[in-house]
């Protein structure tokens, strides 16, 4: 039997998978409001609208509780980059996605209690919860109150550039879930990281 | 360009501003005295007046429906005019004689449509289109074209300004007038209305209310005229949002029918008319980002794909 670690607890399992859900829905009714069509919607304006913007709230009280139980329990740690010899250990854990996976090779960096992420997750999760959903958020909540956002930049609609920032990091987030969900199929089993996120336990290679 | 030919250009342009503006008071120092005594009473609150049989000075307070604000008039288009030109000469004298109350006044077309410039305006379309509206519908000849476009202080405004957002304010006030003056509703309807609470079902009110004009959704579109004048029952009204949140946008062929003529695409943005001023979800895309965020797509799609199934295919093989 394959030996396992305790390194999801629950809360951010509960985390994860409200997150997961609201992604799918921040997506989905993003990509109906920006294509909007009379003709072809894939969700309908309206509810788009009404969805979008639940699941955008809900998304930031979820946020707070992420960042709050990342002050509160050790499981912050694991986003703290130590910039020391950062650029060779991502070029040896993208050496391994690149070739060394294909050889069989053993990753570089195995989770453990320590090391929950290697170093490129830890960079893109780091990018992703601390720069990108925070953009995401606030650019949303301008949206969600126009008034608030500066009439004019430069002569360019300011709202149009809030939008822009939006759709951006919306954009950049949902590549992030594509390659996150095919990351995942690199457990000891394609299925182990799916069944982690849901008891917890990590099954180490 | 040579730069002496830029200062020339400049500085007829400035003459030709400076030559308008200097006929314009021209006028203006010509009209106003014949307007004074009317001004003297219906430009002010109170007025006063000598009562021919006491002899005594009289002040009033001057009726609201007959209170004209002097400074808008000599702003408005029809700035030229003496009130004795439309109104009938018997208001020389005060007290007003009865039969000049009851005196029938001028529509527009009464003046206009007949010149080369009114021509380019479709003035009898306008009115064809009028007498399909709601408005005449219901109020017939109760209603008339002064309701919205009073001639004592009315101004083209995308004539003078390019300020979209100041055009859009202006033109609201002209519906707002009634609509969301509860005296004035009623003087014509007999009923009640509360603008904010009929439209409480559109998301983010205040942001609509600044950003289009009552008539993009309460009017029939007309590809014909430049300012639709169908006013529709409220309940026709445009209440399916993506007939504005579309790439092809309804206020391309309302709001921004002039500047859409004149650039169907600008900066590589459809609608690129309406970012000028603004941000429409849905309808303001744009072309060059479009194509790069389903270029990248569909790579990280592709890397996914080909990784996957070389994984398989080699640690298959050993």
């Amino acid at each position: 039997m394959a030996e396992k670690i305790y390194l999801y607890p629950l809360w951010t399992r509960i985390w994860h998978w409200i997150n997961a859900v609201l992604f799918v829905i921040l997506i989905a009714t993003g990509i109906s409001l920006q294509y909007s069509d009379p003709d072809s919607p894939l969700i309908p304006f309206e509810p788009s609208v009404s969805w979008h913007n639940i699941a955008g709230i809900i998304l930031i009280v979820n946020y707070i509780f992420f960042v709050a139980g990342n002050i509160r329990t050790s499981n912050g740690k694991y986003y703290k980059l130590k910039p020391k010899g950062l650029g060779s250990r991502l070029m040896q854990q993208a050496q391994y996605y690149l070739f060394g996976v294909f050889k069989g090779q053993k990753p570089p960096y195995p989770e453990n209690e320590n090391r929950k992420f290697n170093p490129l997750q830890k960079i893109a999760y780091i990018t992703v919860m601390y720069v990108a959903t925070p953009l995401v958020i606030l650019s949303g909540i301008a949206l969600l109150f126009p008034e608030m956002i500066i009439n004019k930049v430069f002569g360019v609609s300011g709202t149009l550039l809030t939008a822009l920032l939006h759709m951006a990091m919306g954009f950049f987030l949902s590549v992030f879930i594509l390659i996150h969900i095919y990351f995942s199929t690199f457990g000891a089993k394609v299925s182990s990281h799916f069944k982690s996120m849901i008891d917890g336990y990590h099954e180490k290679h | 360009m040579n730069k002496s030919l830029s200062f020339l250009i400049v500085a007829f342009t400035l003459t030709l501003w400076v030559n308008a503006q200097d006929d314009r008071q021209e006028i203006i120092n010509d009209i106003k005295p014949l307007n004074k005594a009317c001004f003297d009473c219906h430009g002010q609150q109170y007025y006063t007046y000598t009562n021919e049989n006491t002899g005594r000075e009289v002040k009033k307070e001057m009726c609201e429906s007959y209170l004209l604000n002097d400074s808008l008039y000599y702003q408005s288009n029809h700035f030229s005019f003496a009130c004795v030109d439309c109104h009938s000469g018997e208001y020389d004298s005060y007290p007003h004689p009865p039969a000049a109350r009851q005196e029938q006044l001028y529509t527009c077309t009464d003046c206009h449509g007949f010149t080369e410039t009114d021509q380019k305006y479709q003035f009898s379309k306008i009115e064809d289109a009028y007498y399909e509206s709601v408005h005449y519908k219901l109020e017939g000849d109760n209603f008339s074209c002064w309701d919205c476009h009073d001639p004592h202080s009315y101004v083209v405004k995308a004539r003078r300004t390019s300020d979209i957002k100041e055009i859009i304010s202006y033109n609201n006030a002209q519906c707002l007038e009634c609509h969301a003056n509860e005296d004035k509703f009623k003087l014509l309807t007999g009923e009640k209305m509360n603008v904010l609470e009929q439209h409480e079902w559109l998301p983010n009110q205040q942001a609509h209310f600044n950003s289009v004009r009552c008539i993009e959704c309460h009017t029939a579109v007309d590809e014909e005229l430049l300012i639709a004048h169908q006013v529709m029952p409220a309940d026709s009204a445009v209440r399916n949002c993506v007939e504005c949140h579309s790439q092809n946008s309804l206020l391309l062929s309302t709001l921004y029918k002039h500047q859409v003529k004149e650039n169907r695409k600008q900066n590589g943005f459809y609608n690129g008319v309406i970012l000028n001023d603004s941000y429409v979800i849905g309808a303001s895309r744009n072309n060059t980002l479009n194509k790069i965020s389903i270029a990248l797509f569909i790579l990280t799609l592709g890397g996914i794909l080909i990784h996957a199934v070389l994984r398989i295919i080699l640690i298959k093989k050993q």
